[in-house]
């Protein structure tokens, strides 16, 4: 089931289209990729499902209808750019912004508890903002973002600022929101992230959605019918018992085996490449290299620069 | 409704309860009273000894001019012309004059001086004739009622049909004997007070509004709030609660000054033998209260020392309308303005800009008070009627205007008018603001505000 769904959205500004008949569809209970370069629109499409603006064209649906203004209750947002009342407590803060998304104030004050507990901050209640560090204002504004429980959660770049102890500690926060029940829209230029994370993505550039699909799917259509195979030395060239249809991109040899990287015809598998290495080598192993995200990234972007130039 | 009531009360409760609001809400009344005991002061500790003339062509004022430890009254006997001719060489303070009147009991006066007419004289001089003229009234209505004993008449009644409002007006003889208006008046201080006021209050709690939006801004926490609430709510919420510390302020400030003005005067004057302008207050109330039947007091208080009088001149300002138009267009006009300067908070990036927008925005609000002179010189002529009328002066100048008397209509008018430019600059602001508080880094020129107030949504 689809959440959040945007069809042909389109955002113009003075002069220049921020999204160009922009599509997604984030499905239910999954962790959605967002990804693209700076400047691409993301930020703009998040703008636009939080209803902070409102697209000239295309329609927004929620939950099966329309997105309402009331659907703001059921969406947590982080966004990139952080910040607080510097001069308030970090209690009062959290209480007025979690009213703000429609809880009373009794449940605010409950579900903050339990939150600052199991954080182990609970001694930063009276403290002003500006006295904690930046990375403890990101976790009270972490928190700030899920309290009310939302159905869709956004988050813009957030482990941007944060050490790897606490950064390991959301990453496992935003892992059990989604293993209860909590849609995901996750915006990041970390691949790495992605990869972790994200259940379906979408690359945006350049105002367009350029790729999007669930992350194993696109893997596999990235595949470039490439091994990486370890086997004994040998002393003639790869090249000389291979046909020429067989390219041979990288070899390097470590002290007990040598090691290629083989870049196979579209229309032969492992196993010929195999059959073909057999008679003269012995193979201690043969894997696949599947193409990480950021290699994907970098390629469809890329392409599409010079396509385009 | 529920969300915009939060924001007021965060706006609110942040502000009142910082130290430099508890520190101005102390300082403000101490200062004001200042300004107002100091003047009464001074005033009580002039010794010097003024004359006035008295040309009396009603002759029923005769001998009941009594001289007092600063003022010597002696009577003149010439008409008024050669009165006035003589006036610069007889070294006399004032010259009271008092028209004779055919039908009625003079109920008008003029005073002709040279310089301004010191107030303590002029209330002492009003006072005279409005108890002469209420002890006149009130023998005739005695004298009335003792032939006709069958109705009974309360005591409050009889009073209300007595009192006397006595209309005096100060001019100056120039050296060549020429006329022109002495503004000397209380209400001329007070109009300018409280313009001066309304001029500082918008100035003082709408750039408050514009921090407020650009400490949101540049804290980056607009973008979490207007993902819960519409960026008009917040607007909205911040340019209310702001106004109701305004609020709060002002009604601090009056309580506590009246409480110091009070306190202060009571001790000044304890001890002396006259009675307190309270003291004296209370027991005008205590006449008035009086129940039916008992002995009417005939005697009005005789000269009371100059403390008393410039207290009954404050005391005969009209406070319910002087107070109830200051409010109104103390909040209006802090509406107005405030959207201003949410939308100018929203479109830069650091109170630095904010110059270039600030200014066109001062202009009327500074053009109010360098022409606040001219418009206290003639309050109902055509320029101040105008400036009354259009929404960015109004608030200034109808409340320079409104002590010395303007048509209801007039004031209706320019509330009503003024409620339409409130209603127009928050809508025109709202849409500059909703664009702006999500820009950053930009470099923002009028081009660029006139293109966000035509997106669409």
């Amino acid at each position: 089931m689809i959440l959040f769904a945007a069809d042909n959205v389109t955002k113009q500004y003075s002069g220049h289209k921020a999204l160009d008949k922009v599509s997604v569809a984030v499905p239910e209970g999954k962790i959605f990729g967002l990804l693209g370069p700076n400047g691409a629109g993301k930020t703009t499409l998040i703008r636009i499902i939080n209803q902070i603006i409102a697209p000239d064209e295309g329609a927004l649906m929620f939950n099966g209808r329309k997105l309402e203004p009331g659907d703001i209750s059921a969406i947590g947002y982080l966004p990139e750019e952080r910040g607080l009342y510097k001069k308030m407590t970090v209690g009062e803060q959290s209480l007025y912004l979690a009213q703000l998304k429609g809880l009373t104030h009794h449940e605010a004050l409950t579900r903050l508890k339990f939150w600052f507990d199991k954080f182990e901050i609970r001694s930063w209640w009276n403290r002003k903002v500006e006295e904690l560090s930046k990375g403890m204002q990101q976790k009270v504004q972490f928190l700030i973002t899920i309290i009310h429980e939302p159905r869709l959660l956004i988050f813009d770049e957030p482990f941007s600022g944060f050490d790897p102890i606490n950064a390991s500690l959301l990453k496992d926060e935003i892992l059990a929101q989604k293993e209860k029940g909590a849609t995901v829209i996750f915006s990041t230029h970390n691949m790495a992230s992605v990869e972790e994370l994200c259940d379906d993505i979408a690359l945006i550039n350049k105002s367009k959605v350029v790729l999007d699909g669930s992350v194993r799917e696109i893997k596999k259509k990235y595949k470039t019918n490439t091994y990486i195979v370890s086997f004994n030395s040998f002393d003639k060239p790869l090249e000389s018992i291979l046909p020429p249809a067989f390219q041979v991109l990288s070899e390097f040899s470590d002290a007990d085996h040598r090691h290629a990287t083989l870049k196979l015809p579209i229309d032969a598998t492992s196993n010929d490449m195999i059959r073909l290495l057999l008679p003269h080598v012995t193979i201690y192993s043969v894997n696949e290299r599947i193409p990480n995200m950021n290699d994907i990234f970098i390629q469809v972007v890329s392409n599409r620069e010079v396509s385009e130039n | 409704m529920k969300k915009i009531f939060l924001i007021i009360q965060r706006e609110y409760l942040t502000r009142v309860k910082k130290r430099s609001f508890i520190i101005m809400t102390i300082l403000g009344p101490v200062l004001m009273a200042a300004t107002i005991i100091i003047p009464i002061y001074l005033a009580t500790q002039t010794n010097e000894l003024k004359t006035v003339a008295v040309l009396d062509e009603t002759g029923i004022f005769k001998g009941k001019f009594k001289d007092t430890d600063n003022i010597r009254f002696h009577y003149l006997t010439q008409d008024i012309n050669t009165a006035k001719a003589n006036f610069a060489r007889s070294g006399d303070h004032a010259l009271l004059y008092i028209p004779k009147t055919e039908v009625t009991l003079p109920n008008n006066a003029i005073i002709y001086s040279e310089n301004n007419v010191n107030i303590n004289v002029k209330s002492h001089i009003k006072n005279v004739m409005s108890r002469q003229l209420e002890e006149m009234k009130l023998q005739a209505r005695l004298r009335e009622l003792q032939g006709d004993r069958e109705n009974q008449v309360s005591v409050d009644d009889i009073l209300r049909s007595i009192k006397t409002s006595v209309d005096i007006n100060t001019l100056k003889i120039g050296d060549d004997g020429k006329e022109s208006k002495s503004y000397t008046e209380l209400s001329m201080i007070l109009g300018m007070f409280a313009g001066i006021l309304i001029y500082f209050f918008i100035f003082m709690f709408g750039s408050q509004v514009m921090r407020g939006v650009i400490e949101e801004k540049t804290s980056r926490i607009v973008e979490v709030i207007v993902s819960s609430v519409k960026p008009f709510q917040l607007m909205m919420g911040k340019i209310i609660g702001v106004g109701l510390v305004g609020l709060t302020q002002f009604m601090l400030w009056v309580v506590l000054t009246f409480i110091i003005v009070t306190a202060v005067t009571a001790t000044m004057t304890s001890g002396s033998a006259t009675q307190t302008a309270t003291e004296q207050l209370l027991k005008q109330n205590q006449v008035n209260i009086q129940p039916e039947g008992q002995q009417i007091p005939v005697t009005p208080q005789k000269n009371g020392d100059e403390l008393t009088e410039v207290m009954d001149a404050i005391h005969s300002v009209d406070f319910p309308v002087m107070i109830g138009s200051f409010l109104f267009f103390f909040v209006v006009g802090y509406l107005l303005y405030a959207a201003f300067f949410a939308a100018i908070g929203g479109a830069v990036d650091s109170e630095a800009d904010t110059q270039q927008f600030m200014f066109p925005i001062t202009i009327p609000l500074i053009l109010s008070i360098i022409l606040s002179q001219f418009i206290i010189q003639d309050p109902d002529g055509p320029v101040a009627f105008w400036l009354s009328i259009f929404p960015l002066t109004a608030p200034v100048i109808m409340m320079i205007r409104i002590p010395f008397g303007v048509p209801f209509w007039e004031v209706f008018l320019s509330m009503a008018i003024l409620i339409l430019g409130f209603l127009g600059t928050t809508w025109l602001a709202a849409k500059i603001y909703r664009t702006g508080i999500l820009m950053y880094g930009k470099k923002i020129t009028y081009g660029e505000l006139w293109k966000w107030i035509r997106y669409k949504n």
